[in-house]
């Protein structure tokens, strides 16, 4: 089943064209990793498929639903839900809080005016469980703004998974991380239901690999090569624009 | 302080409040009254500015609209209190729907800009339309009705306890708003709009609801006002009055609720002080605006805290 479709997509910021008729589709439960150098459009593709921007050309599609005018919002309740190359939580918010609002956004019963949000004893479970899952429970309390880099970035990926999505698009986990955090994020991504369809951007070519399904190669705004990491590799644009000139490793 | 401690001092205040007609001559009391009432209001404007990153410059316009249509009813129509006071925040409530609409597409200084616009068009109503609000000279004698054969508002006690039933009633219910998932989804759209839309929370209705809901307090706040003074004029929408109103939450502190009550207390008093001795009211104002921009960028509840931490730090 064919979870996501991106088809003939074109964005266009002023007269600078970021991303030229794009069309691939991704299966329920695959990894896709979407690599490309800086400037490739691989950051525009997510906000796209996210619907924080909107396209200027093309049609995207979840589960066969053409999703293309939908607002950011109403894809994140049909289970598309993403993370942000540029850390974004709720600076000042604990920890806990920034967990309970991701949590909140799908509890139906959840959203009225008057109950107390500290009453709702089932939410915190849930979100004790969650940050216990990935042992964040000894910072629960802190401020979204004081705890590290690395720990943010966890942040990030746990209020995504919150949501319990369907897809999920990652967009550079890893960046900016430790040697050490990054063999955690991998892991976490590693750990996800494989019903889940992921789609990942990746500056790291190690991590990049050992996940990918397929890879989707992004330069210049073009599609220039998408198949398994073997085609991927052995492709010569690829080879030539992405990596340089030289053979890859 | 947790919530049992917030319950005690919250009755512990509501008792003082209500011994004070016993040991306030009747000038101090209507300043409390004053106080009460500004309170709600500053109060109403910091679920816009401190919980939903909102800043208003233009919430007088909700505080006179419903001071306007409580006191036309009660004036021209006869209405009584509890036809009138009610009419009074649906009338904020209305305007504040449609300016939502308006000046919710926009964000930050453009925000601002377009809510002291849209004040600015029902002052100039309330100004022009003369032979229906009496213009520049406001509408005088409006009637300040008996609740009930027990319960007279005429007398200043009697008014008194109404003012402080009302305060308290809107304060009890702009705590659980902020307590609520509600109330966290508008702290969540303040820290980071596009988070909250990748989570799948509809932000446009939170602002919306939000702006109606500061305005039907602050409808309530002006609602009182006009029965207190029994007075109406386009005073009550002025922009001096918007900005008044949101000094009083950063003075307070915005992001509380007893941060902008704190700040108008203040704020009333000092207007009633020093209007003994000068008629430069607006003057003050900006230096004591000057001095928290300074000194207190968080108000006096963030500068309470920050002591606090620095005493607790070892």
């Amino acid at each position: 089943m064919i979870a996501l479709a991106v088809n003939d997509l074109s964005r266009s910021f002023g007269g600078v064209r970021a991303l030229s008729n794009i069309s691939f589709e991704v299966e329920q439960g695959e990894r896709r990793l979407i690599i490309g150098p800086n400037g490739a459009g691989k950051t525009t593709l997510f906000n796209m498929l996210s619907g924080a921007y909107p396209v200027s050309g093309g049609t995207v599609t979840l589960f066969g639903r053409d999703i293309t005018d939908l607002p950011a919002y109403r894809r994140a309740r049909m289970g598309l839900s993403r993370t942000f190359q540029i850390t974004n939580l709720f600076p000042r918010l604990s920890i806990l809080e920034n967990v309970l609002l991701a949590l909140q956004a799908t509890d139906d019963n959840a959203l009225s005016l008057f109950r107390r949000m500290r009453g709702n004893a089932a939410l915190y479970r849930r979100a004790d469980a969650l940050l216990q899952e990935w042992n964040l429970t000894a910072i629960a309390g802190r401020a979204a703004r004081q705890i590290s880099y690395g720990e943010q970035r966890q942040v990030d990926l746990i209020l995504a998974m919150a949501l319990n999505p369907k897809v999920l698009l990652l967009d550079e986990p890893t960046a900016g991380l430790s040697a050490a955090e990054v063999v955690r994020v991998v892991a976490m991504i590693r750990s996800l239901s494989k019903e889940m369809t992921i789609l990942m951007i990746e500056h790291d070519m190690d991590v990049a690999f050992t996940l990918a399904d397929r890879i989707c190669v992004l330069h210049q705004g073009r599609l220039i090569a998408d198949g398994d990491a073997e085609t991927v590799r052995r492709d010569p644009r690829v080879t030539e624009i992405y990596l340089g000139s030289d053979e890859p490793e | 302080m947790g919530w049992r401690g917030g319950v005690a001092w919250s009755l512990a205040g509501l008792l003082v409040l209500a011994a004070l007609p016993y040991l306030l001559s009747s000038y101090y009391l209507g300043l409390i009254v004053e106080m009460m009432i500004f309170a709600l209001f500053a109060m109403s404007l910091d679920l816009l500015i401190g919980y939903t990153g909102m800043a208003s410059l233009g919430h007088a316009a909700y505080f006179g609209v419903a001071a306007y249509a409580t006191g036309l009813l009660a004036l021209k129509l006869g209405w009584d209190v509890w036809l009138a006071l009610p009419a009074g925040i649906i009338a904020a409530m209305l305007v504040a729907t449609l300016f939502g609409l308006l000046a919710l597409r926009t964000r930050g200084s453009y925000f601002l800009m377009i809510t002291l616009a849209l004040s600015q068009v029902v002052w100039g109503i309330a100004f022009g339309w003369r032979s229906l609000t009496g213009g520049d000279d406001g509408m005088p004698n409006i009637p300040r009705p008996n609740l009930s054969a027990h319960w007279s508002l005429t007398d200043d006690t009697g008014f008194y306890y109404f003012v402080l039933l009302l305060v308290a009633v809107g304060t009890l219910l702009l705590v659980r708003i902020v307590g609520s998932p509600f109330g966290y989804a508008l702290r969540g759209i303040r820290e980071s709009e596009t988070r909250m839309a990748a989570l799948g929370y509809n932000v446009q209705r939170y602002r919306l609801a939000a702006f109606v809901l500061a305005a039907i307090f602050a409808g309530l706040a002006g609602c009182l006002y006009v029965y207190y003074n029994r007075f109406v004029s386009p005073d009550y929408l002025q922009v001096v009055r918007s900005a008044e109103v949101l000094l009083m939450v950063i003075l307070g502190g915005a992001g509380t609720l007893i941060g902008p009550a704190l700040g108008a207390a203040l704020i009333v008093l000092l207007e009633n002080v020093i209007s003994g001795y000068t008629e430069r009211w607006l003057l003050v104002l900006g230096v004591i605006y000057i001095l928290v921009a300074l000194f207190a960028p968080r108000g006096i509840v963030g500068l309470i805290n920050e002591l606090r931490a620095k005493r607790d730090a070892p």
